[in-house]
């Protein structure tokens, strides 16, 4: 795990890019849907709360339609993507001798502070997505390849949101 | 295009099917953690303008992407109507991207990108996939009480062609020209805010930008199928079908599947105004002639089990109205057998006597002469269950090759 001295430098962002929009394209290509990461992790999340509530995704209409009664929230495509993408970070994490239990931060602050705001920013960036119907993976990504109007305005907001407040934050991070 | 999307679930099984998504995962993973997304900090340095990887991966993903869905669309080797295109809710959509926006400047993460930062053993990002979990579960809980807002705007299907009316090839070329420009602009920035000098880009770097340019204009030139092309793709294998009669639905077949709570049926009447004012089916959607085509997008969107069944005096509208929506690969369409004139043949035998008789009519003209406009007022519009004569010859095959209903965010 301490190979950090040894790890490899990241790729050239527009060379990953590039790979990125190849994966991207078979992705439609041999699917017709797109990429996406939100989705996974709700389908997880529902399933977890069916163990142990089953009631109250009968309660809940946004939840029925997942989990109502039968139903398997985990039979979806889009579950198997996420665990995918996972071991894809792993792998590319080893070859890359990028493995490091590591907090990323700016000096400024501890590493609880960031903890904390990681979890705030998710959990803000979790409910953002499922309110957009989408995530910057299946909205602006993938809806932005495929044209879609409300994916271009989403990806928009998100630029606009992050950098109105950036100022405010830069002790987080510089 | 007959092949696509591929048929996974037939090649594979349902859950083999699966394996070939996290295929496809992987490679999204291993994209994702190698451009650097796994560093939270690295990620933030966007909104400082220090370092700008995010705009340019993205961006980067989004016209190599874009520029090859369309390459192949105007090839014929992938139908557009049939690639999953998020429908439009314009407010909830901007709304929730400001949202991310801000949580992604005190996260550090987005949710694709918390999941590499996670598998590399980055503490911030388990933080942050906690703080996902909790957003989302929240969201649940919560939506019930927006649940008017969370449907507001909602446009559909509606690109950027359709909004700027122009072609899709034209839309695709100044997008890659402009985020090329784009690009230099970044680099430019970057060396400014780092007060260095601009940093020499590789050399495959202007011979791939000018391929990329090549092919947008490629797309330009040779355009997206017109209707005719689409048409021609399947035009012989549908003339084949009706030739056989293989898609037109007896009146019988079509009122069990009204009865069945496993299909939703839904009829196109496709007829002019004033004939439908006169009569129609209980439940029928008015869709004249020439509107059919418009429609088609909207029908796309309709669950796996519709099956969709058109509807004209005789059948030659409802003929027309079946190539229109066979070319736009709606799938599960079907013509109602000797349309209106033969079901009230069948069915409204007491009520609309001799006298009501149209002699000497043209071919798709209504064979019975209505008092008033009875619309679906008229006995024969439900028939009873007893006058069901369940004998008929089945015709309809559930197809379940169709649009994705979902995206990735599903």
């Amino acid at each position: 795990m301490n190979q950090v001295s040894r790890a490899r430098p990241y790729l050239n962002p527009y060379l990953a890019g590039t790979l990125l929009g190849i994966v991207l394209f078979l992705a439609f290509f041999i699917t017709g849907s797109g990429l996406g990461a939100s989705g996974g992790l709700n389908r997880l999340l529902v399933y977890v709360q069916n163990a142990v509530n089953p009631e109250h995704i009968d309660q809940v209409a946004y939840l029925l339609k997942m989990a109502g009664g039968n139903s398997n929230p985990l039979d979806s495509w889009i579950v198997f993507l996420t665990i995918g993408t996972v071991f894809g970070g792993l792998i590319s994490g080893l070859l890359g001798r990028r493995m490091k239990f590591e907090t990323n931060k700016g000096p400024q602050i501890s590493n609880g502070t960031r903890w904390f705001l990681a979890f705030i920013g998710g959990a803000l960036m979790g409910y953002g997505a499922r309110l957009a119907r989408g995530c910057t993976s299946g909205q602006a990504l993938s809806g932005g390849a495929v044209l879609s109007v409300g994916s271009w305005a989403f990806m928009f907001a998100v630029f606009a949101g992050a950098y109105a407040l950036a100022y405010f934050f830069r002790k987080c991070w510089n | 295009m007959a092949n696509f999307p591929l048929p996974l679930a037939d090649l594979f099984g349902h859950w083999g099917s699966y394996v070939v998504y996290a295929v496809i995962g992987i490679a999204f993973g291993m994209t994702l953690e190698s451009a650097g997304f796994g560093n939270s900090k690295l990620l933030a340095a966007q909104f400082y303008f220090k370092d700008m990887r995010v705009f340019k991966v993205m961006f980067t993903a989004i016209i190599v992407a874009m520029t090859l869905i369309f390459l192949s669309s105007a090839l014929g080797l992938l139908d557009y109507n049939l690639i999953w295109v998020p429908p439009t809710y314009l407010w909830p959509g901007i709304v929730g991207g400001l949202i991310m926006g801000v949580g992604f400047i005190i996260g550090g993460f987005c949710p694709g990108t918390s999941l590499v930062g996670l598998a590399t053993g980055k503490l911030d990002a388990f933080a942050f996939v906690f703080g996902v979990l909790f957003g989302i579960y929240m969201f649940g809980e919560t939506v019930g009480s927006f649940a008017t807002f969370f449907d507001s705007s909602f446009m559909g299907r509606f690109t950027l062609p359709e909004l700027f009316n122009t072609s899709y090839g034209l839309i695709v070329f100044v997008i890659v020209v402009a985020a090329l420009m784009i690009f230099v602009l970044a680099e430019k920035v970057e060396a400014m805010v780092n007060d260095r000098p601009q940093q020499k880009l590789p050399g495959w770097s202007k011979p791939a930008a000018g391929a990329l340019v090549a092919l947008a204009a490629v797309v330009l030139v040779i355009g997206q199928p017109s209707s005719e092309d689409r048409w021609q793709v399947v035009a012989d294998e549908s003339l084949a079908r009706l030739d056989e009669r293989a898609v037109q639905i007896s009146s019988a077949e079509f009122l069990k599947y009204r009865d069945d709570t496993k299909i939703k049926i839904i009829p196109l009447d496709v007829r002019e105004e004033r004939y439908y004012n006169q009569f129609h089916l209980r439940g029928a959607v008015h869709v004249p002639l020439d509107q059919v085509q418009a429609k088609a997008k909207e029908l796309q969107f309709e669950p796996a089990n519709t099956v969709f069944v058109t509807i004209s005096n005789d059948e030659t509208a409802a003929t027309e109205a079946w190539k229109i929506l066979r070319a736009e690969s709606v799938p599960n369409i079907y013509i109602l057998e000797g349309g209106i004139n033969g079901w009230l043949k069948s069915y409204a035998g007491d009520s609309l006597g001799e006298e009501n008789r149209v002699y000497n009519r043209q071919e798709d003209q209504l064979a019975y002469k209505f008092k008033s406009a009875t619309g679906s007022r008229h006995p024969a519009a439900e028939p009873s269950p007893d006058h069901l004569d369940l004998d008929y010859e089945p015709k309809v095959i559930l197809e379940l090759k169709r649009a994705p209903t979902s995206g990735g965010c599903g």
